[in-house]
């Protein structure tokens, strides 16, 4: 129903204007509100850096954008080692001659893409379990339920070490991995709403009207928790980087694959972390306030979810 | 014919304690283009009654026996799919209670009109159902271009009569109307029920009404039948129900109802609770509320007693009728009632107001 067919081109006019109105409307709540536009300000620069961050070839117009890192990220010796930050090199050296910026920007895509794709998945999953669970109810609810509770007690580092040392260490497996666990949260949370939902009388118009099983799920009752998982979306978000670069630190990251936290795991077993700040604290820093401006954007969208929360101010 | 043949109807809830038979043995048939009226208070059956028809009704509910013929299809034999396909919305549709609840606040009404429109008949573009959407709400006095907007920005007045119109969107034979006026403030309910008979005259379709207001059923229906109990305890035209009810019941229901004409009317309640349907036992189910019962109402169960052509009434005294109406008109009858109680269901001489609950908002669960 996202797109409407109008005839008239008076009440196209109007289609679109309500659709714009709509979009204000629901951008209102980052208004007034620091944190979250500074969030997104934050995520719009680490997604530009991410896209960007190495040359970009577009074969049929035989144009290359020419990537934001200085450097070749895993070039060695175009500087010397360990070299603390110059303008040549920004941000210092690593003990095989890298850039230390370069990896920092190059990095930034890495995380976005492991960030964004884990938490798509986990809610996507999770949304789905919560919506089948709560909607059917009964033996399905139970076993749905029962498997949710068993995620719940796996701790997430020891499964993911053992998981990804089995099925060996790339970037698809990582991503699984954190799904594997963070679909959890959501399905939860999404299931107490729907059991909310579905005794709304809409839902039973909607039975009246003869509406099936699965379009009342998916046309009806998904766009109202719709918010709520969007919600769950930008903290997985969050959660995902965070994961990613625990496991990488840990030495179970890809290695073909170069994150902030397979940088800090680096300056880790190269033994430099006490004596290279500039290698150790970019990826750091980097993880830390990307991670803090998902959580800054989730924060205001709670407020969609939860009014209340606007008045508290 | 008639358009709908209810025999013997049983619909039953699973409950801790059994089966709670929230419709136990009803018969009702519906002629074509006619409004009838299902009178009762919270927890009646009345409701259940009605959605057992399109079998909408909670997971813990099932249908135990009796037939359900519509138009010559027997609905309790068809699947789900079927009744889907066939039968809701296109044949039997509805109008909930609360029309503001009733739409689902996500997508604007026009756009929910179009998607009903266009689920049932095949080939319809978007543009021509949309064009029927605004006809329907120009014809129910609702300005067009408003179904570009979304339910919460209609008032309820307006939201019920858009209700009306998504439920006449497919020119159904039948109506079910969930008590459709009860949210409203009086002068918006007579516009609504005037809107309603208007366009039910057009399709010529025919409704059933759920209320538990009988001024409302007064006035739009050709027939009325009282549920108590999970039964119909009497049914007749509106006429007769309002003028020369025969049930104690329903005199009991009357006198609940206050006359605007006459100043000094005392509202009298019938004291008592809702009988307890898991277990009903043989008997008048009205017995222990009913001041004239005697020895035969708690142990014989009623059958129902024809008394003028259509008038059917289930009641042991039926037949005394002139006492049974002089003596209901008074109210120590009905507080003398409940210290007649034979088996102490009710405490002996708690008046209790649920009679008069019946003017308020449902909240009977059983009811829902």
């Amino acid at each position: 129903m996202s797109t409407d067919t109008d005839t008239t081109p008076q009440g196209a006019v109007t289609g679109l204007e309500k659709r714009i109105e709509q979009l204000r409307d629901g951008l209102g709540v980052f208004k007034g509100d620091r944190l979250g536009q500074i969030g997104i300000a934050l995520v719009l620069v680490f997604v530009f850096v991410g896209v960007f961050a190495r040359p970009i070839t577009i074969e049929f117009l035989n144009v290359t954008i020419p990537g934001l890192a200085p450097h070749d990220p895993n070039a060695r010796a175009v500087g010397g080692r360990l070299e603390p930050p110059s303008l040549a090199h920004p941000l210092g050296t690593t003990q095989l001659g890298r850039d230390v910026l370069s990896q920092l920007i190059a990095g930034t895509r890495v995380t976005l893409l492991v960030g964004s794709l884990a938490a798509f998945m986990a809610v996507f999953i999770g949304t789905n379990v919560g919506l089948i669970s709560a909607y059917y109810g009964g033996w399905v609810d139970d076993v749905l339920m029962r498997i949710t509770d068993i995620v719940y007690a796996v701790p997430f580092l020891p499964f993911a070490i053992v998981l990804v040392a089995i099925v060996g260490s790339s970037i698809v497996n990582i991503i699984g991995a954190i799904v594997l666990i963070l679909w959890r949260s959501t399905a939860r949370v999404i299931r107490s709403q729907v059991l909310s939902h579905k005794q709304r009388p809409y839902v039973e118009s909607a039975e009246a009207i003869g509406a099936s099983d699965v379009r009342i799920m998916y046309k009806h009752i998904l766009p109202n928790v719709l918010p709520l998982a969007f919600l769950y979306a930008a903290f997985a978000v969050g959660y995902a980087v965070i994961a990613e670069a625990s496991l990488s630190f840990l030495g179970f990251g890809d290695p073909n694959m170069l994150s902030w936290g397979e940088m800090i795991f680096t300056v880790y077993t190269a033994d430099a972390i006490r004596q290279a700040w500039w290698w150790v604290f970019p990826p750091g820093i980097a993880i830390t306030l990307f991670v803090m401006s998902v959580f800054f954007i989730g924060r205001t969208l709670e407020k969609v979810i939860n009014p209340e929360l606007r008045h508290q101010e | 014919m008639s358009l709908l043949e209810i025999r013997d109807l049983k619909t039953y809830y699973r409950a801790d304690g059994g089966w709670v038979r929230a419709t136990d043995g009803v018969s009702l048939s519906i002629d074509r283009g006619e409004t009838v009226g299902l009178v009762g208070e919270s927890g009646s059956g009345k409701t259940t009654l009605a959605k057992s028809i399109i079998r909408l009704f909670p997971d813990n509910a099932e249908i135990h026996g009796g037939s359900i013929d519509y138009d010559g299809t027997e609905i309790t034999d068809l699947s789900d799919k079927e009744l889907r396909r066939r039968i809701r919305w296109q044949e039997i549709s509805m109008i909930p209670q609360n029309a503001m609840n009733g739409f689902d606040p996500v997508y604007t009404v026009g756009q929910q009109i179009v998607q009903v429109i266009r689920h049932h008949e095949e080939g319809v573009s978007k543009a021509d159902a949309r064009d029927r959407a605004r006809d329907l709400f120009d014809e129910l006095g609702i300005e067009p271009d408003r179904i570009d907007d979304y339910p919460h920005q209609f008032s309820g007045g307006m939201a019920q009569r858009a209700m009306i119109a998504l439920a006449l969107a497919l020119g159904p034979s039948l109506v079910l109307a969930d008590e459709p006026t009860t949210a409203l403030d009086v002068v918006i309910q007579d516009r609504i029920l005037e809107t309603i008979k208007e366009k039910q005259a057009e399709i010529d379709s025919a409704m059933i009404m759920i209320t538990h207001d009988m001024s409302v059923v007064s006035e739009t229906c050709d027939r009325i039948a009282v549920v108590y109990g999970g039964r119909i305890v009497e049914i007749a035209d509106a006429r007769t129900i309002i003028t020369n009810p025969r049930h104690p019941y329903t005199l009991g229901l009357r006198n609940a109802f206050p006359d605007i004409s006459d100043d000094d009317q005392e509202l009298i309640s019938i004291p008592g609770t809702p009988p307890d349907l898991v277990d009903p036992g043989e008997g008048c189910r009205f017995a222990p509320r009913c001041p004239f019962a005697e020895e035969d109402c708690w142990e014989i169960t009623p059958e129902p007693q024809e008394y003028e052509p259509g008038h059917f009434v289930e009641c042991h005294r039926a037949d005394e009728i002139d006492y049974l109406q002089s003596a209901a008109g008074e109210k120590s009858t009905w507080q003398d009632a409940t210290t007649g109680d034979r088996d102490a269901v009710v405490d002996g001489g708690i008046v209790d107001t649920s009679g008069a609950d019946a003017t308020e908002t449902e909240g009977g669960s059983a009811d829902e």
